[in-house]
Formats: structure tokens, sequence, C-alpha cells
């Protein structure tokens, strides 16, 4: 693999159920790129995500550059909230030792004293960095991250993105995304990968989100408009 | 206190115990809808023990697994929701052994008898809960992370099949068991309702898996107390005190 490179894929085919979820798709990730996963509710962006982590069977190739460690962000736990477990003992289901937990927990903004709150208490801001925190446990070379929620207050301090900037250049990491929502894949990403079951587009996103493509994406007329400062 | 009442408290306490125990790890619908049924389709079991005079629970044992593995089996190939499979499979269970069970020995088999277990009984349930006891307590991370997100566990290279067969393992062990103290009926309720009332008190894993099992053990007590007491039958004595406690909780709900 060449020596940029973390992630090849190429003619993916995924099926699910007896339906194509993921046609012929092909790309490369460099160390460092941000690659957004764009494409309506079913596109299929989920089960890319869950395919590149070898839990879904799929066809085609995968090649992930060797020894590579991969942090997953999902969407949501549902069933967390069914369960008494506080922040420190969710953590501790990965093994790691108190100061270690510490330490993730700062280093995504957290004070001490969240250890001892239930995980079914927490905000939807914290709860989704808390996910985060997970993820980066064992310091991963790669972040999956399916649909962070942006315009949640997370302690008035800064968005999910601002965080993933900052966490990004700390940790020299790479980070896929799947996103719904277009103005993420302009501020935040090099590169965008298109998805409505069957790849759309690729490319730089300037380049390749033309409102003919969006249409196509999303079925209607979709126009982005760009805020200049005042 | 007479020995035969000692043997029948340390039996009902360990079963109870671990019961209680495993109960808090069946959280997902689907755990606990298993368990339900799985108790019913013992009753072949516990009937072909009575009849041919050996253990219910070496009865209950075979018709357990038999049940897990057709609830899994149907589920995978006909794709019903597992609600529908578990009502027919437990259905089948009560109508198959009502077809050849005395109806003398009806009692026995659906609420339990722990009034007459030997010595050796004892000795071998109290074993066999301790060995269960460790191997819950050496899944329980993983099946919690499992219960939370299969993704999740997944991706930390969890072998789900390989957990979820071990759970399900030490749930047909438990249920076998269990039908000794509570019968066919109400071997969910032996597992399921210490775990619930634990859940309304429990503001951390650790406190949730305590209490359940010493919520387990307490109602066994008092059942088996009052059954001496009053001679209504124990099995029946003691998931009402079980569900008293639970009552209790929702008052107290956290």
């Amino acid at each position: 693999m060449k020596e940029n490179l973390i992630l090849k894929v190429k003619n993916l085919n995924v099926e699910l159920d007896g339906k194509d979820i993921i046609k012929d798709l092909s790309f490369e990730v460099k160390k460092g790129d941000v690659l957004t996963i764009l494409g309506p509710n079913g596109a299929g962006k989920t089960v890319l995500l869950k395919t590149l982590l070898g839990i879904l069977p799929y066809q085609g190739e995968i090649s992930w550059k060797q020894g590579v460690k991969i942090g997953y962000v999902p969407q949501r736990l549902p069933f967390i909230k069914d369960i008494p477990l506080n922040v420190k003992e969710f953590f501790q289901l990965k093994e790691i030792s108190e100061e270690e937990i510490k330490e993730i927990l700062n280093s995504v903004g957290f004070k001490k004293n969240i250890v001892d709150k239930k995980m079914g208490e927490l905000s939807s801001g914290q709860f989704q960095r808390i996910l985060v925190a997970w993820a980066l446990v064992k310091n991963p070379d790669v972040l999956l991250f399916d649909e962070p929620t942006a315009g949640i207050d997370i302690g008035g301090e800064k968005t999910i993105y601002a965080l993933l900037a900052e966490l990004k250049k700390e940790r020299n990491l790479t980070i896929l995304l799947v996103t719904h929502d277009l103005s993420v894949v302009y501020k935040f990403s090099n590169f965008v990968i298109c998805l409505n079951k069957c790849p759309i587009c690729q490319g730089v996103p300037k380049e390749v989100l033309t409102p003919q493509i969006l249409q196509k994406l999303y079925g209607q007329e979709v126009k982005f408009y760009v805020h200049h400062k005042h | 206190m007479d020995f035969q009442f000692f043997l029948s408290l340390i039996c009902g306490i360990f079963i109870g115990g671990v019961a209680g125990y495993l109960g808090t790890l069946m959280l997902s619908k689907r755990m606990a809808l298993v368990a339900g049924p799985l108790g019913h389709l013992t009753l072949p079991g516990i009937a072909l023990a009575l009849i041919y005079g050996f253990d219910v629970s070496l009865g209950a044992f075979p018709f357990v697994i038999l049940g897990i593995i057709l609830i899994w089996f149907l589920e995978l190939k006909t794709k019903l929701p597992i609600e529908a499979l578990t009502a027919i499979v437990f259905a089948s269970g009560v109508a198959i052994a009502f077809l050849f069970l005395p109806i003398a020995k009806a009692e026995t088999a659906l609420v339990g008898d722990i009034s007459k277990v030997s010595f050796f009984d004892t000795l071998f349930v109290s074993i066999l809960c301790l060995l269960l006891f460790l191997i819950i307590k050496k899944i329980y991370s993983k099946m919690t992370l499992i219960n939370i997100s299969e993704d999740l566990a997944k991706a930390e290279g969890i072998n789900v099949k390989k957990y979820n067969f071990l759970y399900l393992f030490c749930i047909a062990i438990i249920v076998a068991l269990g039908v000794k103290m509570v019968g066919g009926l109400l071997t969910a309720a032996l597992v399921a309702i210490p775990a619930a009332t634990s859940r309304n008190l429990s503001k951390n894993m650790k406190s949730y898996g305590l209490l359940a099992m010493g919520l387990g053990i307490t109602s066994v007590v008092f059942g088996i107390s009052l059954f001496r007491l009053t001679q209504f039958p124990a099995g029946p004595l003691i998931i009402l005190v079980s569900t008293f406690f639970f009552l209790i909780s929702l008052a107290f709900k956290k």
C-alpha cells in the first residue's frame, strides 16, 4: 500500500436482506484526510461505516493500512438508558485504568465529576462527547463517526466539530464522518463521497457538490448559500 | 429449625441469588421474552421426571436446551417476531405436558416443591450455582457491552455469538434448577423480578448486580419461611414476596 494511504476500497458491494445497499464503491483515504460520507436517510451511510469496521459482510476489497487502529463513534445507543451504568463503569467495560479514564475525559473537555453520572442521564451533547472519548481510548489513528449532531450546546463552549478539529490536530487523526448536513461537508472535510445507494459523486466538496448532484442526491432542489461575515 | 427446612433454605438461597444476578443481564427485550417460555417448555420434562421418579431439574434440562435451540432456530428461519414464536413455543410446552401429566402431580410441576430436597441435592445445587456465579461474573462486562450495542461490542473484537451462547447456557441451567423451587410457570419471574426491582433502586452497575442478588436471596428466605408458617406452596410465595419488593421499589424509583 502506498506510504500515505490509510484505506483503500475497491468495488465494494454490500447486500442486506436481498437488497443492494452499496454498489461498486471505490475510493481511497490518505492519512490526515477528513472524508465525509454524504447522503439522504437510508442511502447506506451507516452500512458503509459498519462494513469498513468489519461488522457487516461485503464483496470487494477493503484494505486498511497494516496495524491501523480504528475508533468508532456510533450514532446512538438506544439501550443504554435501560441499564444503571455510570460513566466510569462504561469506560471500565473497555478495561482501562481510572487514570486513563480521567485523562481521556479531560481531553474531550469533561471535569472529574462526570464519572459518577449515570449514562442514561447525560444530555445529548454530553453523551456524544462521551462516545467520542470512548472511541479515543487506545489512541486510534482513524475515527469513524456516524452522524455527529451539530448545533447542540456542549457546555456553551464549542461545537462537536471544533472538538473534532482540535482532536485531529492533537492526535493526527484521519476522520471519516457520516452526515447529511451539507455545511459540515464544506467547513470541515477535504473529500466527500455522496451516496444514494450508488456512488453519485466523489471528490473535493467545492467541485463536486453542484446543484445538479445535490438534486440527484436529495431528489429535490437544494441550494447552498455561502454566508459572508458582516 | 429442622434439618430439612435448613436444606430447602440453603438450596433456595443459592438458586434465588444466582437467578437474581443473572437476571440483571437480561435487559434487551428479546432476552426477557425468551426467559418466560423457557420455563413453560420444561413442563413436559418435569412431567416425565415426576412420572418416572427422577429429579425434576434433570427432566427439565434437555427441554430447556431444546427450547433455546427451537426459539433461535425458528427466529432465524421464519423471521417471525420473537414474541409470536415464544407464545407458540410456550403454549405447546404446557399443552404437551398436560397430555400425560397425572393431575395429582400438577402442582409440583407448575409451581415447584422445594420441601423435600436431600442433602446431596443441596450440595450439588450449591456447587453448581457457585460455578454458574463465577461464569456469569466472568462474562458480565462483555455481556453488558453486547446488551448496550452489538455493534460496539463487535467493533471491540468481542465474539458476540460465543458470549450469547454462554449466556443462554447459564439461563438454561438456572431455569432447570429453578423449576425445583418455583415449577415450570414461575421461573421467568425468579430471574426477572429481582433485577427489575434493583434497576429502580440502583445508581450504578455494581449495586445493580449485588442488589438483584440480595433481593433474590431475601425473597427466597421470606418465601420459604412463609411456607413453613402457612403451608401454602413455597414457589408462589417466593414470587409474591419478590413482587412486593418490586412494588415498594416503584415508590423509591431513582
